[in-house]
């Protein structure tokens, strides 16, 4: 079937199998691999990316259910000179990744999240995260990068 | 002014956040053209004889290319400690998740309809489903072995009369359960073969150069027929040292089908088939005086090594380090490694280490409890002391330095130690049904520990940039931010000039690679040794331009210049000048540090928990910790590197165990049942610092990577057991779930 996806401002149409699933559209189709897959059972959201602004698991959507709809993916996040969006700048900033896995993911989830609830405390990041796994930072510094990109004083 | 020691944002993480990274799965190199996809058939059953393989069907399936079983394979037999351990099963499956043939397609869709085409009959056979199982012998996985015990190190029995003259003896069987590793990337490799025939493979490993010489070996050619670029690795934590021979199997089966293949396991098939961590059950017991003095300490490992022994180290490095930071007189210790009908045991995070601290840890909480002292005070009772460095153990490890009393001090001033202990009076006078736990674990960690070095290599361009060549291989460490940082001071240049490559075997030959962290240590160690060269050699070179004593000039590293000292007027030449006069324009030098000693990183933790007697819930509050490894070069990875340890080691005490039922059937093979810690289950953590150098390699500085994984689990196992106290309860085994606790209290009549 064919189908047709606005991703990241740039329309994407490709012939595809009815099964194929978003995040492998995003990957194969769209070229690109930025957002990544961590798990076959939605629970990681490694795959987290935004469709029409809502953070969706990528790999739990089929792409036809995309179809004529919006996503964006972590390289959508910058700015067209490249300007880093507020939570990539905070990522960096507070340290908020190491390996680099789970981050486009991670992200997503961030912009979701303060989308929802700008001025968020700590324990409400944890929360509104919770559908995010990181294996490496303790969680401790993407907390705070969450803190940092909603304007709020990092104290930890 | 000196950069090292300041807070440098990573310079790793540009890419990461904009474009993501270029994982296995995402690299799209031409030689992989074309490629075909692969997976792997895995045994659903925990033991048992093959009795047929039927490819037919699945090779008939759309999109299938090849169906390879080990009636196919014409590799040598591969050996894993004392036993043969198949590429692909032929005869007998002994772990569900073990590879038994693998199935090529034109498109990944197409993989998981024809593997379920592949026809395999199994005779079941008893499983061997954990260590008692094992113990028993009353079914073998290897009956041409005899046993299920497959190594035996340390006293083979232990004297009866050790304990004698005691006044106090505890002892007690604490269980360090299994865990799955499961780095968020999951395994994956893409190899293609080249005209020259030669092959290369893009593989997710802690280090390209054993994935060559492994995968060289497997297949039976020479290593220059052989080539691995390590892309960005989304995380390793142990298991991705690299002893899978799923590999080996595809780089064969690239040759096999002509095509370049790719291939990346799924989530199910890494919990179940890359190697888990852990697994050891170890009775301790302590033997001391009513003054807390502890006498002797005696350790008895068993290991379970899994269906296949690949590592025998752990068990080993376990009872190295059984005796922790005390000045025990006396130490036995003997350990055990059996095989079992279940996933492979390798290093996870601390390999052998966090389930020594584990054991003496707790065991020092019940030799306190027994003689009614402060855990606190029993650990300061024994400690050994900074004057007795370098110390070297009973259980034979020599410890460069250590402030250990100091490190404890530290975390229970930051705590308010006192005052939760007040706290907890109190509230358990009240009755109150949430109860305060505190638990403690001091730890010493040995990094570097395999005692082999490093490869570092210096260039100076003709531009006066610099290229830096490690044989280390970072995946998420900010190795590449930390040696940019070390070399800008010593060389003089800025860091956006420096660039550091690593992780593909062509242009970095010999290395060993990330584990036991390492890397800083001896990795580092070699890039500076590198650049002393390369300073040495410049200096001949300045002397020469500037017609001055090579003794006499100066390298003016705000400058990134040369000059004569105290004569800055009569000139100076700059890198570029000098790469310019240097052998065909570039100044290099290319080293091996080999002074491989280990070190000796320590700390201590503090966890502080409420545990609610109605649910069994536990919920961390705080953790507290104290890791010294050192001087820092940089702080944000440094506590970085503390966070995520600290995440992975309370997840083990609370949560995390890689489970299976009574036939051999892992019962959380999936991350919806793999209770993978999440940001909801942990605090904030509360670092303390501190810095004690080592004289053992030319940095100062130890290992941090592994440490506050060592230290957490056991902090917060032993809060949660102090928590429950006093109302009689004196072990629990980890993960410390709700259940587990409901059911302790239970026992005890006080489940409310
Ligand atoms: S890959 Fe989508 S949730 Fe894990
Ligand atoms: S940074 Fe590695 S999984 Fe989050």
């Amino acid at each position: 079937m064919k189908v047709s996806i606005e991703v990241n401002g740039k329309a994407v149409t490709e012939e595809v199998e009815d099964r194929t699933l978003l995040v492998h559209y995003l990957r194969e189709n769209a070229g690109l691999t930025g957002t990544n897959i961590g798990c076959d059972t939605t629970s990681c959201g490694a795959c987290t990316v935004l469709l029409d602004g809502e953070s969706v698991k990528s790999c739990t959507v089929l792409a036809a259910q995309a179809d004529g709809h919006r996503v964006m993916t972590v390289e959508g996040l910058a700015g067209e000179d490249g300007e880093l969006h507020p939570v990539q700048r905070a990522f960096r900033e507070q340290h908020g990744l190491q390996c680099g896995f789970c981050t486009p993911g991670m992200m997503m989830a961030s912009v979701s999240l303060l989308a929802h609830n700008p001025k968020p405390t700590r324990e409400e990041v944890r929360e509104g995260l919770e559908g995010n796994l990181c294996r490496c930072t303790g969680y401790h510094n993407i907390v705070s990068a969450v803190i940092d990109a909603s304007g709020q004083e990092v104290d930890r | 002014m000196s950069i090292v020691g300041t807070r440098v944002v990573r310079i790793e993480d540009q890419k990461l956040i904009t474009k993501g990274g270029t994982y296995v799965e995402d690299v799209r190199e031409e030689a992989l053209t074309g490629a075909v996809h692969a997976m792997f058939v895995r045994s659903p059953i925990a033991h048992a004889r093959i009795t047929s393989i039927d490819t037919a069907e699945a090779l008939a399936a759309p999109g299938v290319v090849a169906v390879y079983t080990a009636a196919d394979l014409d590799l040598g037999p591969r050996q894993a400690g004392p036993v043969v351990e198949p590429w692909l099963a032929s005869d007998v499956v002994r772990y569900v998740g073990e590879p038994v043939a693998l199935v090529l397609t034109e498109h990944r869709y197409q993989l998981a309809d024809a593997a379920e085409l592949i026809d395999i009959d199994y005779d079941p056979l008893d499983a061997v489903a954990s260590i008692d199982a094992a113990l028993s012998d009353e079914t073998l996985v290897f009956p041409d072995m005899g046993s299920n015990v497959v190594q035996v190190n340390g006293m083979p029995e232990f004297p009866a009369d050790t304990f004698d003259g005691c006044e106090v003896v505890v002892t007690q069987t604490i269980v360090n359960q299994r865990v799955a590793p499961a780095p968020l990337e999951v395994r994956g490799a893409a190899c293609a073969w080249g005209e020259d025939d030669r092959l290369t493979v893009w593989l997710s490993t802690q280090n390209a150069q054993i994935g060559r010489t492994l995968l060289a070996a497997g297949l039976g050619v020479g290593e220059e027929k052989v080539r691995v670029i390590t892309p960005d690795v989304g995380g390793g934590f142990g298991a991705k040292i690299g002893s899978d021979p799923e590999p080996v199997v595809l780089g064969w089966a690239a040759q096999r089908a002509g095509r370049p293949i790719r291939w990346t396991e799924t989530r199910s098939e890494n919990l179940t088939s890359m190697t888990h961590g852990r697994a050891q059950q170890n009775t301790v017991t302590v033997g001391g005086r009513r003054d807390g003095t502890v006498e002797v300490f005696r350790l008895d490992v068993v290991q379970d090594a899994g269906a296949y022994p690949r590592t025998l180290f752990l068990p080993t490095l376990t009872e190295l380090m059984a005796s922790g930071v005390y000045h025990f007189p006396k130490i036995e210790t003997r350990s055990r490694g059996v095989v079992t009908t279940t996933t492979p045991i390798a290093a996870y995070r601390g390999a052998g280490r966090p389930e020594a601290t584990a054991a003496i840890e707790r065991a020092m909480d019940l030799f306190a409890t027994e003689i009614g002292m402060d855990p606190a005070e029993v650990r300061k009772a024994n400690f050994i002391r900074p004057e007795e460095f370098p110390y070297k153990t009973k259980s034979g490890a020599n410890y460069d330095t250590g402030e250990y009393a100091q490190a404890l001090d530290k975390v229970l001033d930051a705590a308010g130690y006192a005052g939760l202990r007040a706290e907890q009076r109190r509230r358990r006078e009240a009755g109150e049904p949430v109860v305060l736990g505190l638990g403690i674990a001091s730890y010493v960690e040995i990094t570097g520990g395999d005692s082999g070095g490093e490869s570092g290599r210096v260039d100076i361009n003709p531009d006066g940039t610099v290229t830096a060549y490690t044989g280390s291989s970072p995946h998420g460490q900010g190795l590449d931010t930390s040696l940019t940082m070390l070399l800008s001071d010593q060389l003089g240049i800025p860091m956006e000039r420096i660039s550091i490559r690593h992780g593909d075997t062509d242009e970095v030959p010999k290395a060993i690679g990330t584990f036991g962290s390492r890397s800083l240590q001896l990795g580092g160690s070699a890039v500076r040794q590198a650049a002393d060269k390369v300073i040495a050699n410049a200096r001949e070179i300045a002397a020469d331009m500037l017609e001055a004593a090579p003794e006499d000039l100066e390298l003016n590293v705000d400058e990134g210049a040369w000059q004569v000292r105290g004569a800055p007027a009569s000139g100076s030449v700059d890198w570029v000048q000098l790469a310019a006069r240097a052998e065909q324009g570039v100044l290099s030098a290319d080293v091996w540090f080999g002074e491989g000693s280990p070190t000796f990183p320590f700390g201590a933790h503090l966890a502080v928990v409420d545990v609610d007697t109605e649910t069994g819930k536990v919920v961390v509050r705080r953790v507290i910790a104290a890791d010294d490894a050192g001087p820092v070069i940089n702080p944000l990875a440094f506590r970085g590197q503390r966070h995520g340890g600290l995440g992975q080691g309370v997840a083990q005490a609370l949560l995390e165990v890689m489970a299976y039922d009574p036939d051999g059937n892992p019962t959380t093979a999936t991350l919806a049942d793999y209770s993978f810690i999440t940001a909801t289950e942990l605090p904030d953590f509360e670092l303390v610092d501190s810095a004690t150098p080592t004289t053992r390699n030319l940095l100062g500085v130890k290992g941090i990577g592994e440490a506050a994984t060592i230290g957490s689990t056991p902090a917060v196992h032993n809060a949660v057991v102090d928590a429950l106290a006093h109302l009689g309860v004196r072990h629990l085994d980890m993960p410390t779930t709700p259940q587990r606790v409901w059911e302790a209290l239970s026992a005890k009549g006080e489940a409310k």
